[in-house]
Parts: structure tokens; sequence; C-alpha cells
């Protein structure tokens, strides 16, 4: 067991320092090769491409109106038909896809960054820092998001919508960042918390170093999670008329117009919705597949 | 434990008062009542629309705060002040309250105790082919948002009354007709009246409740206890049921308190869509009308709610575990 | 001879293509023990859950078990229910999860009861009440009405072996059932189970990695290897006359804490094998000093190598153990050299309260647990001092203390010649990097999101050292690791391998003092002796001082050169190893040696136990007087009235009672323990 020194010389020559395939490579592999992941990823890149390189192959541009179609049924120059004022369902659908897509990864984003950031803060220190961390996670909490989002819609107007995207990354991030908050506890009594500690670390490193890597599969899982849920309060906040503003459409608003005309034009409702379905089902499979991945005891298949 | 319930009920009250306040602030900065006297015809003259607004405390020229103090000193006193209509806030609250209160209840009911019960069904068969179904559904169901659930549920509704029953069997608009006569009849047309509206709002908590429940269930399958107990010589399914049932439900019940605020949300949109005369429709039509009051109201007893609901759930965990209770 | 109650014949159990179990047989007779040892995934519990039918679904089993000469294997499920807790039931490891938590402890036995006689509720509660008296839990008809979480661990454990005497069972399975509790608390279940067996004439399997435990209890034993039998025999057979290298290995790797002398442990090299990848021929060959090339080309049946006695290897004849029993202690008398001048630790009167807070959701606070109540202790340049005392005693309430290198609550505390209380910010920089820890979890110590070259590299950096590789890979082949392996994650090594890891981390700034909670605790014997006879190579060639904190006396015995006896917050004995373990003053200290089994089954069957009565008290709410007292047997037995007023109100400090030896008595006397 006690190494001579010509002994620890030779280990030490052909000790080559080989990386290992890094855990973001492993999560990878085991996230591709579970069929539900893959088919989530599929069709969610599917979705990306359709909303955003869709539109160069439509011969109608979501402002357009042709005043030869109103109310068409699909056909060959109308795709998915046409609403009451003319304009191209497909054009329409896929403009409102793009708005979605952008305001669902946007808010999902921001609001797991300020759940990791306060929760991991109020967990690790406790004591005044959670009193108040928490204090302040409870009331966004129990204030109405709904209504205060809708109250606030007229600031949104034309343009604004990157505010409307902090507004509704505000409303979203507290349940994730009260587990978190939990999580953040637990992984500080964890023994390689307390060696780091007792080594001489920084609290604040620690929580950048240790903690929050440590919740990274919860975040990651649930960022993905919170993307559906960005997606779907946008769609219904719009859907009245509180979220995205005309001129602008997007999922909501479209399927607001369509459900008036659904039973006697089911093309400008069924497109849509089920667009929007197929959307989020695809960003749960995918946020699904990856807390199998992460999960140790998912086995290594 | 009184001491203790004592602070959390001060913490509630807090968080109430802090809530409301900030609800109506909100509420009284960004809606504009003058604006609904705009559009009359004939236009009244500014100085009868003030005087009118200063009635109703909406005057956006009298100063915020002062309009917050007489509006809190109103709520103070259990006075929610006037709809921009003129008419009191608490009457019309008071009628609606039910309502809501109903359809809410029945959606928990339906939507906890189903979800629960097929989160456990798919747990104790884990990859069988209930579990896959159940599994399958909740995905397909978390990502319809309740505004499409239910209005695909009306346009199904529609199309089965048409095809399958061949009259107006689920009825899509409000909570009742009018005009129907005798005691029966009216139970069952306000039956016909519930069930789209309850689906619409319980799918959602189903899915939801299920996948936890499973998850839960799916922990405690394999634990020490339920061993224990098949060791005693019970068969599967009594130590299914009686110890590892009812040990994952205990986590289940705080899920709830999380879940409430969505549901409130959820019961708003249902409302709304199916025209059912509740808070949730008031608050949608309070914020078109601009009506200050009716939403700083509404949003309180929101508030409200969503912390009985989260003391409700720890005195279920307490009440559930005897841990907790110690 | 009777007839066997359970007869296991050729039992395999596969989950998957894992072969877990791989033909095991044995049968047991009314009223006869039979041991089961080996180390952690051999095999045993597997080997249990198939014999009462409660294997997780997905598991194949094949083979016969026979209990009365009915077939339990592929029995109907409602024929194994009837025999599941009425003629076969199962005592578990770990008695805090194993009983449901939110039902009344006599309401869980009345279910057993329940389950197999046609009882009313009332009777079933009476029986239940009798089966907690029988079992040992004071105020059994009051207590039948709390709930687990109200339990102590060994109370729980008493309530499991109630339930599973219930119903006069013929055989209880007992899957380590004082593994975990503390020493004296597994005589006190080791001596409930004897009684439980007087009273129902069972058979027991007592399944266990402890060799000690077995010794003194069983009949007849069975040692397990990757799945298999490797040697089976009375157990004089197994201690005295092992024929199997892979037992005399076993044996001869565990601290004893009857010897004095440091002789270096012989670890088993290697590790187990997985039982996904066995190696061909025998499965030990990888890991057996006597290999040689036969021994690959098939797996050795079991030899008849005695009356009743076989083994499992080709080389049989040739094993020569060094019998536990017969192996002199080495003459080299007490090494009581004088301590060194240089102080690196000095704890002084040290006092730390925590709230006692009640309930979970609804927490409040209903108290103060003392948990370190006045200690005082020092520690010399290059000395090991052993802090040992049952869970709950606060030894590592007293080691946090010192690594937070703040103020104490009352107390000061000296570490490296700084008192904690006036450290500046430069000077607690520099004792962090001169004072490393060592925690009992290895996994749990090491950050699972980095590689161990991070791991080991962040001391360096943390304290502006160069993070070279040259140096992590020295730090590696120190602790007799692979260099090369330094760009893994911990998951990929073994218990052993990660604890050399976390020693290795900690020397990477070259401290001077290691304070070390549980190191071995959490590793199979086989594995515990490598990493001990590491630590003590590493002090000797880097003169470091260790503060080492471990409730297994063996192990403290084996690597410490003082040790410190905590009971309840308080030091009870200190002083010279050999000085406290072969001549224990302190009656705590007696009783605790007393209650350690040996391996060694002769020594085991002339010992006199001295019994401790009754679980810890509360912290929160300590005895007057002194704090050992109510347990006391000394208290109990020896004393008159009058003495014992002393005892009840005055609270004893440490005084010298020898050389180097100290003890918290007011009646301490220096005696021997069997
Ligand atoms: N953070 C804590 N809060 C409350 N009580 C504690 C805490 N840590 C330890 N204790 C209590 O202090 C006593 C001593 O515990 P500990 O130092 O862990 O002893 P040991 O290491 O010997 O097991 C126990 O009764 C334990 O319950
Ligand atoms: S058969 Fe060979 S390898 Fe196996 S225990 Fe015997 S000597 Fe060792
Ligand atoms: S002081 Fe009395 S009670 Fe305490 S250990 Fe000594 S004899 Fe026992
Ligand atoms: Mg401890």
């Amino acid at each position: 067991m006690t190494l001579s020194e010509e002994e620890l010389a030779e280990e030490l020559a052909d000790g080559t320092l080989t990386r290992p395939p890094s855990r973001a490579r492993m999560v990878a592999g085991r996230f591709f090769r579970s069929t539900q992941g893959l088919i989530g990823f599929a069709v969610l890149a599917l979705m990306f491409l359709l909303a955003f390189v869709g539109p160069l192959f439509s011969p109608w541009t979501y402002t357009d109106k042709d005043f030869t179609a109103f109310m068409q049924p699909p056909s060959a120059r109308h795709w998915f038909g046409t609403l009451q004022t003319g304009s191209d369902v497909f054009a329409v659908t896929l403009r409102g896809m793009q708005k979605s897509l952008v305001v669902g990864l946007l808010a999902a984003l921001v609001s797991t960054a300020l759940a990791a950031v306060v929760g991991a803060f109020a967990g690790y220190f406790l004591g005044w820092t959670d009193r108040v961390l928490s204090w302040v996670t409870d009331l966004l909490l129990v204030l109405p998001a709904f209504l205060i989002l809708a109250i606030l819609s007229p600031l949104f107007g034309s343009g604004q919508w990157p505010l409307f995207v902090v507004m509704l990354a505000l409303f979203l991030w507290m349940v994730t960042s009260k587990i978190v908050r939990g999580m953040a506890i637990s992984v500080k009594e964890r023994e390689f918390v307390q060696a780091a500690r007792y080594m001489g670390v920084p609290p604040v490193r620690i929580i950048f170093r240790h903690v929050i890597p440590n919740l990274s599969s919860l975040l990651i899982v649930d960022a993905t999670l919170n993307v559906s849920s960005a997606i779907l309060t946008e769609t219904s906040l719009s859907y009245f008329g509180f979220g995205i503003q005309p001129p602008d459409v997007s999922f909501g608003t479209l399927i607001a117009d369509g459900s008036l005309t659904a039973v006697y034009a089911p093309w400008t409702f069924w497109f849509v919705a089920g667009l929007l379905v197929v959307t989020v089902l695809a960003v749960n499979l995918v946020g699904d597949a990856l807390r199998d991945a992460f999960d140790p005891s998912s086995g290594k298949a | 434990m009184a001491g203790f319930l004592a602070r959390r009920l001060l913490n509630y009250a807090v968080l109430v008062v802090v809530a409301a306040s900030l609800a109506y602030l909100v509420a009284a900065t960004a809606l504009d009542p003058r604006s609904n006297y705009a559009d009359r015809t004939p236009k009244p003259p500014p100085a009868v629309v003030d005087a009118q607004l200063t009635v109703l405390n909406l005057n956006d020229k009298t100063p915020l705060l002062q309009r917050y103090a007489v509006w809190a000193g109103g709520v103070l006193r259990g006075d929610f002040g006037k709809t921009v209509a003129g008419a009191p806030v608490n009457d019309d609250i008071k009628r609606r309250m039910g309502v809501t209160f109903r359809l809410v209840i029945l959606g928990l009911v339906c939507g906890s105790l189903l979800g629960v019960l097929v989160g456990a069904l798919a747990a104790v068969r884990q990859y069988g082919w209930f579990d896959r179904l159940s599994t399958g559904l909740s995905f397909l169901v978390l990502a319809v948002p309740v505004v499409v659930l239910a209005n695909m549920l009306i346009l199904a509704g529609a199309w089965a009354n048409q095809h399958v029953f061949g009259r107006q069997v689920l009825l899509v608009s409000g909570e009742y007709s009018a005009g129907v006569e005798g005691l029966g009849s009216q139970v069952v047309d306000r039956l016909q009246h519930l069930v789209l509206p309850t689906i619409s709002l319980s799918v959602g908590l189903i899915a939801v409740f299920s996948r936890y429940q499973r998850n839960m269930m799916l922990d405690v399958l394999g634990a020490d206890f339920v061993r224990t107990a098949r060791a005693k010589g019970l068969s599967r399914r009594r130590a299914l049921t009686r110890h590892a049932l009812r040990t994952a439900m205990i986590p289940v019940v705080t899920y709830f308190a999380f879940t409430f605020g969505a549901l409130l949300t959820g019961a708003t949109f249902t409302e709304k869509i199916f025209g059912w005369h509740g808070l949730g429709e008031q608050l949608i039509n309070s914020i078109f009308s601009n009506d200050v009051n009716t939403v700083a109201a509404i949003s309180l007893l929101a508030a409200v709610s969503v912390l009985c609901a989260a003391l409700a759930a720890d005195l279920l965990h307490a009440a559930l575990d005897p841990r907790v209770r110690a | 001879m009777d007839e066997p109650v359970l007869e296991v014949t050729d039992l395999t159990v596969s989950f998957g293509d894992v072969r877990a179990v791989r033909g095991v047989s044995y049968a047991v007779r009314p009223g006869e023990v039979l041991g089961i040892v080996g180390e952690s995934g051999s095999g045993k519990s597997v080997t249990s859950a198939a014999v009462m039918g409660l294997l997780p679904p997905g598991a194949r089993v094949t083979g016969s078990v026979r209990l009365r000469g009915k077939e339990l294997i592929g029995a109907p499920e409602r024929a194994l229910n009837s025999f599941r807790g009425k003629s076969l039931s199962m005592v578990f490891q770990d008695p805090l999860s194993a009983l449901t938590p939110v039902y009344r402890v006599g309401d869980q036995i009345a279910e057993a009861v329940r389950v197999h006689q046609r009882v009313g509720k009332e009777t079933a509660l009476v029986k239940a009440i009798e089966l907690l008296e029988l079992v040992g839990i004071p105020r059994p008809a009051e207590r039948a009405l709390a709930f687990p979480h109200e339990f102590s661990g060994g109370m729980r454990q008493r309530v499991v072996i109630a339930m599973a005497i219930a119903n006069d069972p013929d055989v209880i399975i007992c899957d380590e059932p004082t593994t975990a509790l503390d020493v004296t608390i597994q005589a006190q279940i080791l001596e409930v189970l004897k009684r439980a067996q007087a009273k129902t004439g069972a058979a027991i399997i007592m399944i266990t990695h402890d060799l000690g435990v077995v010794a003194g209890f069983a009949d007849r034993v069975l040692v397990m290897y990757a799945g298999r039998p490797v040697e089976v025999g009375g157990v004089d057979d197994i201690y005295y006359r092992s024929r199997m290298p892979y037992t005399a290995g076993l044996l001869g790797s565990v601290p004893r804490v009857d010897r004095r002398g440091r002789q270096p442990l012989t670890p088993i090299e290697g590790n187990p094998p997985s039982p996904a990848a066995l190696p061909p021929g025998c499965p030990f060959a990888p890991r057996c000093p006597m290999h040689v090339s036969a021994c690959d080309e098939e797996e050795p049946p079991l030899f008849e190598v005695g009356p009743e006695h076989r083994a499992a290897c080709i080389r049989w004849q040739e094993v020569h153990p060094r019998g536990p029993g017969r192996h002199a202690a080495p003459s080299d008398g007490p090494r009581l050299r004088a301590r060194g001048e240089r102080s690196v630790l000095e704890v002084h009167q040290l006092v730390k309260d925590y709230p006692l807070l009640k309930g979970a959701v609804f927490k409040r606070r209903i108290g103060t647990v003392h948990a370190v109540a006045r200690v005082s202790f020092d520690l010399r340049q290059g000395e090991t001092l052993g802090l040992v005392g049952e869970s709950g005693s606060g030894k590592t309430t007293a080691l946090t203390q010192i690594l937070e290198l703040a103020a104490p609550q009352e107390g000061r505390i000296v570490v490296l010649g700084h008192d904690t209380a006036r450290l500046s910010r430069a000077e607690r920089t520099e004792i962090r990097r001169d004072m490393q820890v060592v925690f009992q979890d290895p996994l749990a110590s090491l950050d699972p999101r980095m590689t161990v070259h991070d791991i080991l590299a962040e001391p360096l950096r943390t304290h502006g050292r160069p993070d070279s590789g040259r140096r992590v890979r020295e730090l590696l082949a120190l602790v007799g690791l692979d260099p090369a392996h330094a760009a893994r994650y911990p998951q990929d090594f073994s218990g052993g391998q990660r604890q050399r890891i976390a020693i290795a981390r900690a020397l990477a700034l070259e401290p001077r003092l290691l304070v070390l909670d549980e190191p071995v605790s959490a590793l199979d014997v086989s594995i515990q002796a490598g990493v001990i006879n590491l630590l003590d190579s590493l002090k000797a060639r880097l003169g470091l001082s260790y503060l080492f904190v471990a409730h297994d006396l063996a192990v403290v015995r084996y690597i410490a050169d003082r040790v410190a006896v905590m009971y309840l917050g308080r030091i009870a004995e200190i002083g010279h190893v050999d000085a406290v373990y072969d001549h224990p003053a302190h009656p705590y200290t007696q009783a605790l040696l007393s209650a350690i089994p040996l391996p060694d089954p002769e020594r085991e069957r002339s010992r006199e136990r001295i019994l401790l009565e009754g679980d810890l008290p509360s912290p929160a709410n300590p005895p007057t007087g002194c704090r050992f007292r109510t347990r006391c047997p000394k208290f109990r037995t020896e004393l008159t009235g009058e003495e014992r007023e002393l005892c009840v109100g005055v609270e004893p400090e440490v005084r010298p009672v020898g050389e180097d030896q100290g003890a918290a008595c007011h009646y301490a006397d220096r005696r021997g323990v069997g």
C-alpha cells in the first residue's frame, strides 16, 4: 500500500489524464435511448422548424388578406383554410406558434433561474434570509397571478412582449423555488457540502458550485415543464384578450377566435388547438424523459 | 399547538392584507373607470362623471392613497364598496360565491379522489396496460389548456347531443335552465348542466394527482413496513390498501395546497366559457368594465381561499400523519 | 434427532440475468439457531426473502423450500399467506422503517394476531400487550397506544419481534436484526430473541455480517459468498477450524476489542465480485491468498471436510487459520509512552444545547437538548484520540463544534494554538487548511457531480495552491488508488475506494490535524481493515494527529492511543486505550465493553454479560446527579442506600484513577471485564 518512490514515479508517468464521458454526455445518451425522449425531442424540433422555417414556404404572410376567400376550408391555395377576415390560417398559425414558443421558452428560463437562486439562498442560509425570501414567495403565491397579469395587459401593447415574458415568469417561479429551498436544505446537510465548508470554501461559492449543480436535474426538468406552463398560461391570457395584443397573434388569440367559429368552420379551431397540444405534449415528454435520464436509479440502459 | 396556530393565522392575515392591498392598488392604477362614460350617448358632462366617480370612490382625481384608505376602511367594516353600476359589491359577490363554490368543490372532490385512485392503481401494476394508458392520457390532458379543453368539450357535447343521444342531454350554457318545473326535473336539469364543466375542471386535476400519487405509491411499495405487513401474513391487496396507500396519501395532501390556486384559475375559465354566473366570470367581466372594487374584492377572496386551502392541507396532513401531530 | 422444520434445497434466485442466489441449501431443526454470515451483497437477504416468498416481482426462484414437509415454492398465494406470520415469521434489519408510521404499535401487533387467529379486536389487543411485556417494553398497556415514531430503534425492534412471535411460529428469520442498533441495545435485543425462542421453541435463522453476533448465539453457521454457501458447519468448526480461505480471511480482518497491541489487520484484498460478472471457477479466486490456477477451472463444490462441516475450496486441507482463540496477545506490554509536548487541540468545558422541537408542520420548541455538557479533552501532536459512545451521546455535536471554528456556547476550544473565540479571518483560513475532516459515508461526502480530480483540487484551489494534476495523482497514489482514475466520478468506485478518495482530499493541504467521524463504519469488515491500516500508516508517515469518532470500540482500540467514552453529553471515562479497555473504571465503560460480542464462540459462551437496562435517557431531561445512574448496574446492585445518595445528588467529575486514566464516577474502581 505504501508506494516506494520509483513505484510512485512509474504510476505517475503512465497516469494519463483521460477525460471520462462528461455527465452531460451520459445524460444525453440515456435521454436519446428512451423512445419517449426521442419522440418528444423530434416533435419539438419539428415544431420549431415549422414555426420558423414554415412561413418561408407559404405564399401568404400573416398580415395578408385574401379578399377572394373568406372562411374557406383547407385547399391547395390555403393549406389550413382561411378566416372570416380572409387571413390564411396556415400563416397566422405559424406566426402564433413563433410567439408562443419564444414567450414560453424565455419565461421558463427566467422563472427557473429565479427559482434556483431564491430557493438556494433561502435554503442555504435559512434564518432571516429565508424568512424574507419565503414571505415574498408566499405573497406571490397568494396574489391571483391571472388577475394581475390581466389588469396589466394594456402595458403589453404591441411590441412590448418582452415585458409580458418577465411578468409571466414572475408568476411561475414560486412552486419550484419552494421545492428548491427544501432540497437545498437537505443538500446543505449532505456531507460534501459540510466538507467544503470545513475546507473554507465561501458560502456563495458553495451555493453556485455545489448546491445548485446538485439540483440541476430538478432545475432542468422544471425548466422544461415551465415551458409548457408558460405556453399554457400565455394561451389562456391571450384567449381572454389579456396577453399578446393585436395585431400580433399567438395560440391564445387564435384559439379564442377559432372557438367561436369552430362549429361550422372546424379548420379555424382544430389546427391551432392541435398544434398547441402537440407542442406542449412534446415539451412534457422531453421533460419526463430528462427526469429519467438524470435519475441514476432508473438504471444505465 | 394553539400558539403555533395563532402565529400561522397572523402570518396569513398579514399575507391577505398585503395581497389584497396590492391587488387594489394595481387595479386602481391600471383600470380606468372614467373611460366607461366616454362612449355613453349622450356623453355626460365631466362634472357629472366626476361626481358619480367620487360617490363610487373611483375618481382618479382623488389621490390613490386616499381612495385606498376609503376602500380599506370599508373592507374592515365588511363593505367592499360599489360596482361601476352603483350596486353594492357585497350583494353581487354573495350571490356568485355559491355558484363558484359548488363548481370548485365538486371539481376538487372528483379530481383528487379519482386522481389518487388512478395513480394508486397505476403504481400497483407498474408498466401494466392501465399504467401505460393512464400515463399517456395524463400527458395528453396536461397538454391541453382549460380554455381549449372547455371549448372541445362544448363541441363534443354538441356532437354527442346530435349524433348519440338525439336530443339535448349535455347542456353547455349556464347552471340551470329557466322555467323547469318540479324537483325531479330540476335536479336532472342541474346535473345536465354540471357534467361538462365538472369534467373540464377535474380532468386536469385527475392527471396531476394521478401522476403524483403514482410516484408516491411507487416509493412506498418497496418500503420496509409494507414488507413487514406481508410478513405478518396479510394478503397483497390488504397490505397495499391498509399500509401502502394509507401512507402514500400523506404527501399528496400537501400537494393539494399548491394546486388550489391553479384550480381557482381553472374555475375562472370554466365559468366564463360555460356561462356560469360565478366569481370567475365576474372577475373577467369586471376587468373589462374597469370595476376596481369588484376586482379587489375578488382578489381578496381568492387570497383568502388559497390560504384556507393551505391551512386545510396542513390540518389534513396532521390528521393523516401522527408524526406531524406529535 | 428431530426432523428439520425448514429445509431449503438448492435455492436459486435470479433477477433478469443476474443470479443473486446460486444454490443455497440448509436445514434447521426445532429450537436450533442457524447463523448465516456474509458481507453485504452476498445474497443473505435475497435468500431469506425467497424463503418468505416476498421477493419483488421479476425475481425467478428455483429449488425447494419445505416447511414441515410442505413445499412453499410455487405454492398458491393463499397458502403462503396462511404460513407467513404463523409458522414462518421474520424480523428485519431496519427497525425505524419496519413499522407503518400511521398506526399505533398495539394495533399493528393485534393485526398480526388477527390475521391468523379468529379473535375479536379486544382479545387481540390484550394479546398484543402481553407480547409487548414479553419483549421487555415497560408499561406495555400504555405504550401499546403509542405510534412507532415515539419509540427508539431498540424499542421498535422489540415490537417487530413481538409481531414475529405473535402466532408461536416454527421458524423466525432474523435479517440483521441488530445492525442498526448500538451495542448495548444489541445485547438487549439478542437477549429478547433468546427469551422469545425459549418461549416458542422456534428455530431461528440469524443473518448477520457481524461474526461476533453469531459466535455466542448460533449452533451452526453458514458462510455465504457471491450468492453461495462456501462453508457450513458447527459454530466451533467455523471459528476454530475454518477450511475456507474466505472465512479465515474474514476472521483475520476483524479488529478485536479484547486484543491489545497493534498487529496489522489482514484485510482481504479487492472487492466482492458483482453477481453480474462472476469470475470463472472459484468466485473468491481474485481475492484469495491461496489461489492456484486449478481454482479457475470450475467452481469448487462443498467438500465434506469434517463431521457436518463442509467447505467449498479445493485446497481445504491446506487452510490453517490462526484460530482466533489461540492467537495469543503479543507481550509488548502496555504502550505507555510519554505523551507529546505540543497540543493540537484542547477542548475545555464545552457546552452545546439545541432547542428541542416537536412536530414537522406545526413546529414548536418544547425544551432544550443538552447535547454536550461540559466536556474536556486534549489531543497532542502525533496522537490519536478515539471518541466513543452510543448514538445520541454527543460525539458528532462535539465534533461539529470544533469544526465550526466559532466561539462555543460555553467553554473554550483551542485548535492548533488558537482560541476559536478570538480568531481573525486569516487565522481561521489557516486553521481550515491545517485541520481537515473525513466523514462516515464516503459517497455522501464526495460531490457526485465532480470528477475525482476536481474533488481533490478543490481544497488546493480554495487555499490558493496550484491544482496541478501532479499533486492530484500523488495524492491518489498515496492512498493506494490508481492515479489514472482521476477523471472518474465517485460513483464509479467501491465504498472502500471512495473513503480513500475522501482521505486523499483531507490530505491535500498537508494538514496537521485530521478529524474523522466514523470513517469506517459504513464499510464491510474485509474492506474496513484496509482503510484502518491505511490511516494507521499515513499517521506514522505524515506525522498527523487524529480525532477519531466511532461507535465501534474495537476499531478505536486498534487505532487510538487514547480514548474518551461519552455518555449523554458527558465524558464517562478517558485515558490510555490499554488502560481503559483492560481495566475500565466506570460502570458504563464496563458495560459497554462487555456488550461487544467477540468472534470467539468459547469465550462468548463463558462470558458474564453486564446488561444495561432500557434506552439512553433523553438528553433534554437528563437524570440528576450522575447521568448514568438510571442504568448503572453498580448503582442498582452494589451500592448501599447511603452511597446512592451521592450518585443522585452530585454529578461526578472526571477524576484520575490511574496513570493515564480518569473516570467520572464516585465509586470508580478498575476491573477487568470478560
Ligand atoms: N441539529 C440538531 N438539532 C437538535 N438536536 C440535535 C441536533 N444534532 C444532534 N442533536 C441531538 O443531540 C444529541 C447528541 O447527538 P449527536 O451529537 O449526533 O450524537 P452521536 O454522534 O453520538 O450520535 C442527540 O440527542 C441528538 O438528537
Ligand atoms: S478454491 Fe482456490 S481460489 Fe477458491 S478459496 Fe480455495 S484456494 Fe482460494
Ligand atoms: S456515580 Fe454512581 S451512578 Fe454514576 S456511574 Fe458511578 S456508581 Fe454508577
Ligand atoms: Mg453520530
